[in-house]
C-alpha cells in the first residue's frame, strides 16, 4: 500500500484555492493525514484561510489572496503536513453513531425500476445486483458484510452534509460496487448507496449514480433545525466520524419515522478516540471495542 | 413593508455576498453569480455591500411594491419597465406603493440583479441571505421565487433615484468571450494533444448553465492511459473524489467541460483540469447557452494582476456612484 509518507501533490485551483493529493488510491492511512492534517490547519487559525475541506486522499483550502498570499499559504501548509507526519500518531476524537438502515426498501426499488436503462442489471435490484457481483449467493450475506463493520466518513460534501463512506476492514473485503451507467436524475432522500469502494448516504433528494442498497428513516441534513439533533448545525456529519449500520425491519422503520415525525427522534452517538496505528494492527478487534462503546450509550 | 411577486420569472433568487466557510461540509458559497453587477446595484440604491438583491436568470420578474423605494437595475441587458414604461438600466429610478415592475426580453447576458432601496430582508441563514436551492437553504424557504411570494424589504437609509453608473463602468456581455483559466490540478491526466485541444477549442456554452455549473461543448479531450487506481473508478476521467475549487474545470468522460460556479458540487469523482481565475467568474456567470468561449492560459502571476484590475474597477465604481 502506496500510503503514509508519500510526498504530496500540490496544485493551485485559480488564485483563490490551494489543492493537495497525499495518494492517488483510495486507503485509510492517507485519509487519515488528511484528517490530521487540516484539523491542524483549522486550530492554527491562518488569515485569510476561508474553508479547509478534506477529502479522501486529498484537501483543498479555499483563501482570499488579498489577506494571504498564495505562495506563503502554500509555504504554510507545508509547515503544518511536516509537524502532523504520516499521522498514524494522531489521535482523531470523533464521534460514532449508529444508523438503522431499511435494507431493500420500496422507494429505492421504484427509484431503481425508474431508471432501468440506466442499470447493468435492470432485471435485478441495486441490492441483488450488488450482492450478486460482490460473490455472495444471498442478499442477507452481502447485508451482513455491509453492516457488521463499522464505515469512516473520509469526506463530507458534494452536496450539503453528504458523508462519503469508506468500510473499515482489510482491502480484500472492501464491498465494491460499479456506478450507474449514466447517473439518475432522481435519488430519495437519506438513500444509502455504494459506488466504486464508497458508500454515502444522500442527505438531500437529487441526482445521483451510487447502487441503492435502502433507506435509513434518520435525517442527516436539516436546514430547518426542527429535529432534537440539529440544534447547534444543520449538517450532522463531520469528517471522520464513525458509522455502524443497523439493519431494521418495515416495521421498525415505520416506527422510528414516526418519532423522526414528531421531532423525537435522535440518532445512538457516542464520543470516541480514534487511533489509526491501533485500528491497521488488528482491525476487526479494534473495531469490536470501538463499537461496544456504543452499547454503553 | 413587502414586495409581491406576481410572476416569478424563469429562476429568480435572492442573493447577496455569499455564505463562505461551510464549504468543508459541502454548502458552497452561492451568493450573485457576477458579484461586479451586484454591488453596483447595491450601491445604486444605496444599500450596504452585502445587502440582498435579486438574481434573475435569462427573464425577468413581475413584482409589485406595496411601499415607495428606489429600485435598479444592471448585469444582464433586461430591460425594465414601470407600470409598463421603460425604465433605464444601470441607474437608479423611484417606485411608488402599488407600481408594478416587469422586464422586456433578455438583449445578452445572462443574469440581472435587481437591487431595492433597504435590501431584501430574508433571514440570514449560516450569516448569508443567498438561496441555495440544492440545499433548501437561504432566500425565500430555500429555493427560487414563486408567484404569490412576499418580499420582506428592510429600512432604507433613503438613497436618492438618479444615480447612474457611468458607461465605462457597466458590463458588456459579447458573444465570445476569453475566459482566463489556470491549468493544474489533474491536468496531468491529459496528453500533450488533449491539453492543446482543450486550449485552442472554441467552447460553446450548452443549455446545462446553471448555478451549479456550466457545460461547454466544443472538441473531445484525450486522456493518457493509466491502470485505474483503487477506488478511482474505471473511466480515464476518474479520480478517487476529490475536493472541487470554485471555478474547477471537470471533464467527465473527456467531452463537455464543467465549470462549476457558486452553488458548486463540493467534490466528486471526475478530473478537473484547471480552474477559473477568480477575476473571470462574473463573465462565466453572464454567460448564456449559445456563446462561443476560448479558454485562454495564464499563471499565478497573471491571475493576481487579474484580481487587482478587477479590485481597481470596484474602487472605480465605488467612487462613480457613490
Amino acid at each position: 500500500m502506496s500510503g503514509p509518507g508519500r510526498p504530496a501533490r500540490r496544485s493551485f485551483g485559480g488564485d483563490d484555492h490551494i489543492f493537495v493529493e497525499f495518494d492517488e488510491e483510495m486507503n485509510l492511512p492517507a485519509n487519515f493525514r488528511v484528517m490530521a492534517v487540516t484539523a491542524t490547519l483549522a486550530e492554527r487559525r491562518i488569515d485569510g484561510v476561508i474553508d479547509i475541506c478534506p477529502a479522501n486522499v486529498s484537501y483543498q483550502v479555499r483563501f482570499d489572496p488579498d489577506r494571504v498570499a498564495p505562495r506563503d499559504l502554500v509555504a504554510e501548509l507545508e509547515a503544518t503536513e511536516a509537524t502532523v507526519g504520516d499521522g498514524t500518531d494522531f489521535d482523531l476524537r470523533t464521534t460514532i453513531l449508529e444508523l438503522p438502515i431499511l435494507y431493500g426498501d420500496p422507494w429505492t426499488r421504484e427509484t431503481g425500476e425508474r431508471f432501468r436503462s440506466h442499470r447493468q442489471d435492470p432485471d435485478a435490484t441495486d441490492l441483488e445486483y450488488a450482492a450478486r457481483v460482490n460473490g455472495f449467493d444471498s442478499v442477507a450475506g452481502f447485508v451482513a458484510a455491509h453492516s457488521n463493520s463499522p464505515w469512516f466518513a473520509s469526506m463530507v460534501g458534494f452536496v450539503a452534509g453528504l458523508p462519503f463512506l469508506f468500510q473499515m476492514v482489510p482491502r480484500e473485503r472492501q464491498l465494491e460496487v460499479p456506478k450507474y451507467l449514466s447517473p439518475r436524475t432522481d435519488t430519495p432522500k437519506l438513500t444509502i448507496g455504494h459506488g466504486g469502494c464508497f458508500g454515502s448516504i444522500y442527505s438531500v433528494r437529487g441526482a445521483g449514480g451510487y447502487q441503492m442498497l435502502g433507506i435509513t428513516p434518520a435525517p442527516i441534513y436539516d436546514p430547518t433545525q426542527t429535529h432534537p439533533d440539529f440544534a447547534d448545525s444543520l449538517v450532522f456529519f463531520e469528517p471522520g466520524f464513525i458509522v455502524k449500520y443497523e439493519p431494521i425491519d418495515r416495521e421498525t422503520y415505520d416506527e422510528l419515522t414516526a418519532q423522526v415525525e414528531a421531532r423525537r427522534y435522535r440518532i445512538r452517538q457516542a464520543p470516541v478516540e480514534f487511533s489509526l496505528g491501533r485500528f491497521l494492527a488488528d482491525p476487526d478487534g479494534y473495531n469490536r471495542g470501538l463499537t461496544e462503546v456504543l452499547r454503553g450509550s | 413593508m413587502a414586495l409581491s411577486v406576481l410572476k416569478p420569472g424563469l429562476a429568480t433568487t435572492v442573493q447577496d455576498t455569499g455564505r463562505p466557510g461551510y464549504y468543508n461540509v459541502g454548502i458552497p458559497p452561492s451568493g450573485s453569480l457576477d458579484q461586479y453587477s451586484s454591488l453596483a446595484a447595491n450601491l445604486l440604491v444605496g444599500n450596504a455591500e452585502d445587502a440582498a438583491v435579486l438574481e434573475c436568470t435569462y427573464m425577468g420578474p413581475e413584482l409589485r411594491f406595496d411601499r415607495p423605494a428606489t429600485v435598479a437595475v444592471t448585469g444582464a441587458d433586461l430591460p425594465p419597465r414601470l407600470g409598463g414604461e421603460p425604465r433605464p438600466v444601470w441607474e437608479s429610478f423611484a417606485v411608488e406603493m402599488g407600481d408594478v415592475l416587469s422586464f422586456d426580453f433578455l438583449r445578452s447576458g445572462a443574469r440581472a440583479y435587481i437591487a431595492v432601496s433597504g435590501g431584501f430582508d430574508v433571514p440570514v441563514m449560516l450569516g448569508s441571505r443567498s438561496t441555495y436551492a440544492l440545499g433548501a437553504l437561504g432566500g425565500v424557504g430555500g429555493r427560487a421565487l414563486a408567484a404569490g411570494d412576499e418580499l420582506p424589504i428592510g429600512d432604507a437609509d433613503g438613497a436618492a433615484p438618479g444615480r447612474s453608473v457611468p458607461a465605462a463602468l457597466r458590463s458588456t456581455h459579447p458573444k465570445h468571450r476569453e475566459i482566463r483559466v489556470m491549468m493544474g490540478l489533474y491536468d496531468h491526466r491529459l496528453t500533450d494533444g488533449g491539453r492543446r485541444a482543450f486550449l485552442d477549442a472554441e467552447w460553446r456554452l450548452t443549455t446545462l448553465a446553471d448555478r451549479t455549473g456550466f457545460r461547454y461543448r466544443g472538441a473531445a479531450l484525450e486522456f493518457r492511459e493509466r491502470v485505474a487506481p483503487f477506488g478511482a473508478g474505471s473511466d480515464p476521467s476518474n479520480i478517487v473524489d476529490a475536493p472541487y475549487p470554485i471555478g474547477s474545470i471537470q471533464i467527465p468522460g473527456g467531452v463537455e467541460p464543467i465549470v462549476l460556479h457558486r452553488d458548486a458540487v463540493s467534490g466528486g469523482g471526475y478530473v478537473m483540469v484547471g480552474t477559473v481565475i477568480s477575476a473571470d467568474m462574473d463573465d462565466v456567470g453572464q454567460s448564456a447557452p449559445n456563446i462561443t468561449t476560448r479558454f485562454v492560459e495564464v499563471d499565478l502571476d497573471g491571475a493576481l494582476r487579474a484580481r487587482r484590475e478587477r479590485a481597481d474597477r470596484l474602487e472605480a465604481l465605488r467612487e462613480a456612484v457613490r
